[in-house]
């Protein structure tokens, strides 16, 4: 209250004397009252020293009876001529550029344009994203193009291959002894990742060819409908495809250990070499495959998660990049599964059995994958005729 | 046929919500969804700008382009709109939209979201004008009615236009030429690969 006040005070204070001042130097200057009265207008406030005075011939109306007339026809002028005052830059129009070309620079740049809001949705923020134009490029143009020739290449080049070398017989045919190749546990978990995997691929493939191939096809709804349940299928699978992974990781894993062994079946043509470089349980290329599934796999599963509970670790942007790696990578585990399956089944004469029954014909086994055969015969003999230090104590 | 934009002055937008909470109240918008937000940006520093954002019904829409179910439509005024019968929430459309405006309710199994909303220009949806399901599914139908979308039309600074795109384009360029200055058409260099020269 007192600041109020106080300010108030010294200004009814100051105002008499102040007056009193100015009545004391007229007589002094010895000037016509009239320019004390009326000072120039000064060059700074726009007058031009024409000595115009501004008008005010108002005609001061009693209160209480406005005279709208009298107000009508004298309207009050402003001195002229006025030099205009350019308007300045606001404060907020200082430094900044002009939207579109903040746009085309970010854009140029791939940033985003980013603010603050005051709703809890803070993804909302982000208010332009240029990436978006570069994924969609990806989505329509890269990955299509990419899967289209990874797939179809694949499939093309196996089609050739067979047609050059055709199924790859037992040399020695069949023996009619069989060898146990592949247990319980890894059959079983062999399929559950197969089924998932190619469950996986097809409703995958839907999403990006669906649109082309499919829904002319069948129709917008009936399309709508196999998608949906499609994408419940590519969620719901991707746990048994994990899981089966991270489970073909411990029971395989100290057989794909690279070896010597291994350069010296690559060195000697791998899978066109002619006759059978050796091999243990699992030769190079089958390495290969294992550790590009079990990478591959990784990257498509830990991508797969980020995409299925969005925005919970990553921005649009690691939303995208997570499509992208997921996209890519599935395409050519894809391809590369084309080809296992091939190899598995139409291109070596009894390799399926190992998956199916479990047991392989003996002269199968041997060609194929020699060292394992020999180590698995030395093992079988420790069982039959155990050495002689390993005789139980007191038999004799 | 008029092509319709949605233009915000980002010199005049005062930050106060008033669009978002039109849209939301006029469409009955479900709760966590936003058609409309307004974007801050510098705030609280020297430059700050707010600008309402929400679909901008693009020129060869990217959200159309990436969809694996093509449940995008365009119409004669050039607006983007979508068949939610159609849709499977799969938020594509959201990785590709430059603005951000695909909405998704959460529901369903992990981050399985339920069919996506977005601004309708209030314009509703493939459904018979006015229904009873349009506005359900889609909110209000102003534009059939012959009226312009309710955030554009309260908006107290009239910071956010609508309506033709030439017309729209004309008054802003009006007034930037009246006081001054503007940073332009926030969004319209990507939405219409045009500018705005004033």
């Amino acid at each position: 209250m007192m600041r109020r006040i106080l300010p108030l005070a010294l200004l009814l204070l100051a105002a008499p004397a102040a007056q009193a001042q100015q009545n004391a130097q007229e007589p002094a200057a010895g000037a016509p009252a009239v320019q004390a009265i009326a000072p120039e207008v000064g060059a700074g406030r726009g007058g031009t020293g024409g000595g115009q005075q501004p008008v005010t011939t108002e005609p001061q109306a009693p209160t209480g009876s406005p005279t709208p007339e009298a107000s009508q026809t004298t309207p009050p002028q402003p001195p002229t001529p006025v030099t205009p005052i350019p308007t300045p830059a606001p404060f907020t129009d200082r430094g900044q550029s002009d939207a579109a070309e903040l746009e085309l620079r970010r854009a140029l740049r791939g940033g985003m344009i980013e603010g603050a809001v005051t709703i809890p949705n803070q993804t909302a923020a982000v208010l332009i994203q240029p990436e978006g134009r570069d994924w969609r490029v990806f989505r329509n143009s890269t990955l299509g193009w990419t899967g289209a020739i990874a797939v179809l290449g694949m499939l093309a080049a196996l089609a050739l291959f067979y047609l050059l070398k055709g199924t790859t017989q037992i040399e020695s045919g069949r023996s009619g002894r069989s060898i146990l190749r592949y247990g319980g546990l890894e059959r079983a978990n062999h399929w559950m990742v197969a089924t998932s995997f190619v469950l996986l691929g097809l409703s995958g493939l839907n999403l990006s060819y669906g649109r082309y191939l499919l829904r002319p096809l069948i129709g917008a709804e009936a399309f709508t409908s196999l998608t949906f349940w499609g994408q419940a299928v590519h969620q719901y699978l991707s746990f048994p495809f994990t899981i089966g992974l991270a489970v073909m990781l411990a029971v395989w894993l100290r057989e794909n250990l690279p070896t010597r062994t291994d350069l010296a079946w690559l060195r000697a043509g791998g899978p066109m070499a002619r006759g059978h470089p050796p091999a243990g349980k699992f030769n190079a290329g089958q390495k290969l495959l294992f550790w590009f599934v079990i990478g591959g796999g990784a990257l498509v599963a830990a991508s797969g998660y980020l995409l299925m509970f969005p925005f919970t670790l990553t921005d649009i942007a690691g939303q995208q990049w997570a499509h992208m790696a997921h996209g890519i990578m599935a395409m050519l585990m894809l391809a590369a599964i084309l080809a296992h399956i091939y190899i598995g089944t139409l291109g070596t004469e009894g390799a399926f059995e190992g998956m199916s029954s479990g047991r392989v014909d003996y002269h199968y086994a041997k060609e194929h994958h020699r060292l394992w055969v020999e180590q698995e015969m030395a093992k079988a003999q420790e069982v039959v005729a155990p050495p002689a230090r390993a005789r139980s104590a007191g038999a004799d | 046929m008029a092509r319709l934009k949605f233009l915000c002055d980002a010199d005049r937008c005062i930050e106060c919500n008033a669009c978002v909470t039109a849209c939301k109240n006029e469409n009955e918008v479900p709760w966590g969804i936003n058609r409309r937000r307004v974007v801050t940006i510098n705030d609280g520093k020297p430059g700050e700008r707010s600008i309402s954002m929400a679909c901008m019904h693009c020129t060869d829409a990217p959200c159309a382009a990436v969809c694996p179910v093509s449940c995008f439509y365009g119409t004669a005024d050039g607006l983007v709109l979508h068949d939610k019968d159609l849709c499977i929430g799969c938020g594509y459309c959201f990785y590709a939209c430059p603005f951000g405006a695909p909405q998704y309710p959460r529901v369903g199994n992990f981050g399985g979201r339920g069919k996506m909303d977005k601004c309708t220009y209030c314009a509703g949806g493939p459904q018979a004008d006015n229904s009873a399901v349009e506005y359900a599914q889609y909110g209000a139908n102003r534009l059939a009615e012959g009226k312009l979308p309710l955030c554009a039309e309260m908006c107290s600074t009239k910071a956010l236009l609508a309506g033709d795109g030439e017309i729209i384009a004309a008054i802003y360029k009006e007034r930037v030429q009246r006081r001054g200055y503007g940073s332009g058409a926030w969004g319209w260099r990507t939405a219409y690969k045009e500018g705005l020269a004033v």
